[in-house]
């Protein structure tokens, strides 16, 4: 009895290690934004924001992390609202055929100093490619109110062209996840 | 009004009389003609347009313009038939035919109103105004429904396409007035004598 009790503690006290996460987009203490040339001259700036999130992670192994974005490609927001209706329509994201951006983990490459490269499969357009994000633990940590949360931020360059969008005046869209999770 | 004096040879008035279009209506009808169609292939045109043809940004403006310009005549126009009604229509017309020409004229009107609002509500969505080329500015009102800019462009792109269709069937009925029925229902909307 005493043993299943251990055993019961042990189980207890490593599922703490490994917690799940979910992304504070209700508070919005999350923001998925994106930039990208703009005739070679300056950055344009926007950002989804419509999305929600899942972080499973492991302080003590964070390559057994795992991490799943979905995001509401129609959410786009550029603050023009003509820009966004274009970049929304049939030649770019397609929203209405392609409603959901999805990023799912597969591996997890831990490289010290609560940094990682985040191997997964990104579906955008309807297109389906592995791609790494370079990810960092912001801070981990109780909250005033009762729960604990953890922070990432995390950068990829996406080319548009490999999802079959070409979206002027750049191909190449550099995109910024800040994510805060609370534990469930 | 049938004690106005009517115009004597090609001169024509400028209020309608009971039984022509007088100079304003005659002008009023063909301009906003023009620039409807001409908005309409111009918008189905500009959207089409590469991001690095030159016509990219002035396109857009020359239609929000335009567009602008024409709620402003419709305006006028509607204030102006208010004050001076429409000649009566030609005798040979049948009841259903008369009855239906009404209907179809304020049908029209209400889809110039309904486009022009609706592309209004697409490019002030974020709060911007739109600009009637350098000459002045619309301020922006409502700005904060849901997917303003998509659900307005849906309207805007519907409701013109109706309106042309049903543009191309009064233009049909005037030709079938002139060349079956061989009334003067064409002949007077051109401002030619009877």
């Amino acid at each position: 009895m005493r043993k299943l009790f251990t055993l019961i503690v042990l189980l207890g006290t490593s599922s703490v290690w490994a917690a799940d996460y979910v992304v504070d987009t209700k508070g919005a203490h999350a923001s998925i934004d994106f930039r990208f040339r703009h005739l070679n001259i300056s950055w344009l700036t926007g950002e989804f924001k419509d999305f929600d999130g899942t972080i499973s992670y492991d302080e003590a192994d964070p390559g057994a992390s795992r991490v799943e974005v979905n995001i509401r490609t129609a959410s786009i927001d550029s603050n023009n609202a003509e820009r966004d209706k274009h970049m929304r329509g049939e030649k770019f994201l397609n929203t209405s055929e392609f409603p959901h951006a999805h990023f799912v983990s597969t591996r997890v490459e831990s490289t010290g100093d609560g940094k990682a490269t985040i191997h997964g499969n990104l579906t955008l357009h309807g297109v389906t490619k592995e791609v790494a994000i370079n990810a960092s633990l912001t801070g981990a940590g109780d909250d005033p109110w009762g729960g604990y949360r953890i922070g990432f931020e995390g950068t990829i360059t996406i080319n548009t062209l490999d999802f079959g969008m070409k979206m002027p005046p750049s191909s190449m869209v550099e995109m910024s996840l800040y994510l805060e999770g609370v534990r469930r | 009004m049938n004690k106005q004096a009517q115009g004597s040879g090609t001169l024509i008035n400028l209020r309608n009389s009971e039984t022509e279009f007088g100079l304003v209506a005659l002008v009023m009808h063909w301009l906003m003609a023009m620039l409807i169609v001409g908005l309409f292939g111009l918008g189905l045109w500009m959207v089409e347009l590469d991001y690095y043809s030159e016509w990219y940004k002035t396109g857009p403006d020359i239609h929000r313009g335009f567009g602008v310009i024409v709620l402003f005549l419709l305006l006028f126009r509607l204030a102006f038939r208010l004050w001076n009604p429409p000649p009566i229509q030609e005798a040979s017309l049948r009841r259903w035919e008369g009855i239906s020409a009404v209907i179809m004229h304020w049908t029209l009107y209400l889809g110039i109103f309904v486009v022009i609002v609706s592309g209004y509500l697409i490019s002030t969505a974020d709060g911007r105004s739109v600009a009637v080329f350098n000459w002045f500015e619309i301020p922006a009102t409502i700005s904060s429904v849901d997917n303003q800019e998509d659900i307005f462009g849906s309207i805007h792109f519907y409701v013109a396409t109706a309106l042309l269709v049903l543009s191309g069937l009064h233009t049909a009925a005037a030709f079938k007035h002139h060349f079956i029925a061989k009334d003067g229902t064409l002949k007077r909307i051109l401002g030619l004598p009877g």
